[in-house]
């Protein structure tokens, strides 16, 4: 049923978006500014649909498809709070 | 068959996603790493869901993973919007090779607060012009 070489390219997708999440981390800790921030959080927001899409194939239960909405709709909910926070803060002091 | 058609959509989308982390870590300007983010980063996940349809296909599985590609093609570009024009209000610096901002006459950080600290003034303008009712009130 489970074919070796599919098991194999299901790896190195699951290596794939370790690498990736790492990277966004890094990002994370070093954008030099707030905005920065949030699109890198926003990039991990989408890891996570990658990861739960791929979770839903290797355990074999579609129910991570319903995880995938909750995670997209936070995702999109945090960028667009997080904008007018940046937003909101720059009109107000000024140089941030 | 089908399994090799969900191998393939997982294996082009996890290496965009991939290439989409990479550019949030090395482009070297905001617009740049938001322009990684958005695109490669909403084509990734969708592949990735693709294939998931196809490991196990049935009708349930593709209405909810219809659904939620169309939710990340809807959404991404608003979030980026969004964020976007919070960054150019919020100061962020471009990359030194930038060579044309059409966007600063528009809508510049400094303009922005102009704008903010003179929008009283505006308005007593705008009421003065002839024929408004600032204007009869004052004659």
């Amino acid at each position: 049923m489970i074919d070796p070489v599919f098991s194999a390219i299901l790896e190195i997708s699951k290596f794939l978006l370790f690498l990736a999440m790492i990277l966004v981390c890094i990002r994370i800790v070093r954008g030099p500014h707030a905005a920065d921030r949030v699109v890198a959080l926003d990039m991990l927001c989408m890891l996570g649909v990658s990861i739960a899409a791929l979770a839903a194939i290797t355990s074999g239960s579609m129910a991570f498809i319903d995880v995938v909405l909750g995670i997209a709709l936070i995702g999109f909910l945090a960028t667009v709070a997080f904008a007018a926070f940046i937003e909101r803060g720059s009109s107000q002091s000024g140089e941030n | 068959m089908l399994m090799w058609f969900s191998a393939f959509f997982v294996l082009i989308g996890s290496i965009i996603t991939f290439i989409a982390g990479l550019g949030v870590l090395r482009l070297p300007d905001f617009f740049m790493r938001m322009h990684a983010a958005t695109k490669a980063g909403v084509v990734g996940p969708s592949l990735l869901l693709v294939g998931a349809g196809f490991h196990e296909p049935s009708l349930a599985t593709w209405i909810k993973i219809a659904l939620a590609v169309l939710f990340l093609f809807m959404t991404t570009p608003i979030a980026a919007h969004v964020l976007g024009k919070a960054g150019f209000l919020g100061g962020v610096h471009l990359w030194q090779g930038t060579s044309r901002n059409d966007l600063k006459k528009v809508l510049s950080p400094s303009a922005f607060l102009e704008t903010e600290s003179a929008r009283p003034d505006e308005k007593r303008k705008a009421d003065m012009m002839p024929g408004s009712p600032a204007t009869r009130q004052d004659h």
